[in-house]
């Protein structure tokens, strides 16, 4: 069961750039998952007040259930404004929850160089995993029915809220 | 008669012609595209998306560039890529068109590229491995006879909003052999469904279908006419076979009347884009100075083909 109400993920957002914050090396560099985890590397970004630019990952082009569900319908292309070779990528998602989008997105990331190291850092891990992938930075692990659904989205002036579904 | 193109679900399972598709389908296969673009430019050009598959090339008819860039689009997209050169081989052999698809199906293909001579050689196939039930097969017309050539239609409509954005107010004049080309015909159908202002068909009247006005075309003879106040122009491949027959007096004569010049040019509007699905026959439909000139977009419309025609097949192979 959630916490009603679900808590704040502004809140949540900040006390990740502070997990983050003292792992920052000189060639760190954010890359945010589509859609919601692109959200939040542009506010941790903003946040740790790095140099560069984020790198944005869709992972529609890797998905192993390609098969099954054919092509998503809104592609927004992956944009990796930087050479990733030798760099400290930090990977960034809304939920952490089977590990394939995860899969995906290390698999992308090499065909674009060899990172010095990947980590993950995601707002809420639900557990259920699929594949052996840990989420090194992490503010809030909710219990779920696997069924159940959790989703950040964003309001007009551009704040974040989560949102249950299954108790909206 | 159901659309043989769409699955059950009215998704897109083979790409035969532009004719019944929706504008919803058309702008899906632009959007998808323009995610697959960056693809090219990366340091490892491949996504995985068809990992596994076999891609068959049936080209019944040469071309060299329509089968080199469904090469590359399959391959970037990680497919196993078999070109056959059928109209050398089996067909040279007398092995029908069905029996040549039941063995190469039989190889466990999952895509056909085909180019064919006839019209409806790829509905033909689409229609047999329905009956055969092997419709997880996909079908992808690169070519038929006169009749279309959807994925140059696809590319230049993608071409037209990379440069144009929006199709609504947009006057395209199409020049040339209209009669013969397929890929006029797509465009033709493809302009119309994206909600274009104006179609304009130009050349002689020797090469100009009849009834062109019915599919939403204005018919302009003179080449002054057509292109005045347009903004984007169509240039088509006059064939070296067309040149010494009946139809047309010479090629000279042809540049004199058709051709492509700054001058000519100067009539459409100041940002018009200069398109021409290649090979360009130089001094014959477009001067070299317009084919070189700042106007021209021919080249990105080779690079705009490879990640539409990765599109197409990655939409088709996952429906």
């Amino acid at each position: 069961m959630l916490p009603t109400p679900l808590p704040d993920a502004e809140a949540q957002c900040a006390a990740l750039a502070e997990l983050i914050r003292p792992q920052l090396q000189a060639n760190t560099l954010l890359v945010g998952i589509h859609s919601g985890g692109a959200w939040i590397a542009r506010r941790l970004n903003e946040r740790l007040a790095l140099p560069g630019e984020i790198g944005l990952i869709n992972v529609s082009f890797y998905r192993d259930d390609f098969g099954e569900k054919g092509l998503h319908p809104q592609i927004k292309p992956t944009s990796i404004p930087f050479d990733v070779e030798g760099r400290s990528l930090i990977l960034i998602d809304d939920v952490l929850f089977t590990g394939r989008t995860t899969r995906a997105a290390i698999n992308e990331l090499f065909d674009y160089g060899r990172p010095a190291s990947i980590k993950l850092a995601v707002l809420a891990d639900r557990g259920g995993r699929e594949l052996p992938i840990y989420a090194e930075f992490c503010t809030w692990y909710p219990k779920l029915d696997p069924a159940e659904e959790l989703v950040l989205e964003t309001d007009a002036s551009g704040h974040f809220h989560w949102r249950n579904p299954e108790h909206a | 008669m159901p659309n043989p193109q769409l699955n059950a679900h009215g998704e897109l399972a083979h790409l035969l012609s532009i004719d019944g598709l929706s504008r919803d389908i058309l702008t899906r296969i632009l959007d998808t595209a323009s995610s697959f673009l960056e693809v090219s430019d990366r340091d490892v050009k491949k996504v995985p998306l068809l990992r596994g598959k076999s891609v068959f090339n049936l080209f019944f008819e040469n071309s060299t560039r329509t089968r080199t860039t469904f090469e590359i689009a399959a391959k970037r997209l990680s497919a196993d890529v078999i070109n056959l050169d059928v109209a050398r081989s089996s067909t040279a052999k007398g092995e029908t068109l069905l029996d040549t698809i039941d063995n190469l199906v039989a190889m466990h293909a999952d895509m056909f590229v085909v180019r064919h001579a006839a019209s409806g050689a790829p509905y033909l196939i689409v229609d047999h491995l329905r009956r055969t039930g092997r419709s997880d097969v996909r079908v992808v017309n690169a070519g038929d006879g006169r009749h279309a050539h959807p994925t140059q239609g696809l590319l230049d409509m993608y071409t037209i909003r990379h440069y144009k954005k929006d199709f609504a107010h947009l006057t395209v004049a199409i020049v040339g052999d209209i009669l013969h080309s397929r890929v006029a015909r797509s465009d033709i159908l493809a302009l119309n469904t994206m909600g274009v202002a104006e179609v304009r068909a130009v050349g002689p009247q020797t090469l100009l279908p009849t009834a062109l006005e019915k599919m939403g075309v204005r018919v302009c003879h003179d080449l002054h006419d057509g292109l005045r106040g347009c903004d984007v122009v169509i240039m088509l491949r006059l064939q070296n076979e067309r040149m010494n027959g009946t139809l047309l007096p010479s090629a000279r004569e042809y540049f004199k009347c058709y051709g492509l010049t700054p001058k000519t040019l100067a009539l459409a509007k100041p940002d018009a884009i200069v398109m021409h699905p290649g090979p360009m026959n130089r001094g014959v439909e477009i001067a070299s100075e317009v084919a070189d000139g700042p106007q021209a977009v021919i080249l990105p419309q080779v690079t705009f083909g490879i990640a539409v025609r990765m599109a197409v097949m990655s939409i088709l192979a996952g429906n």
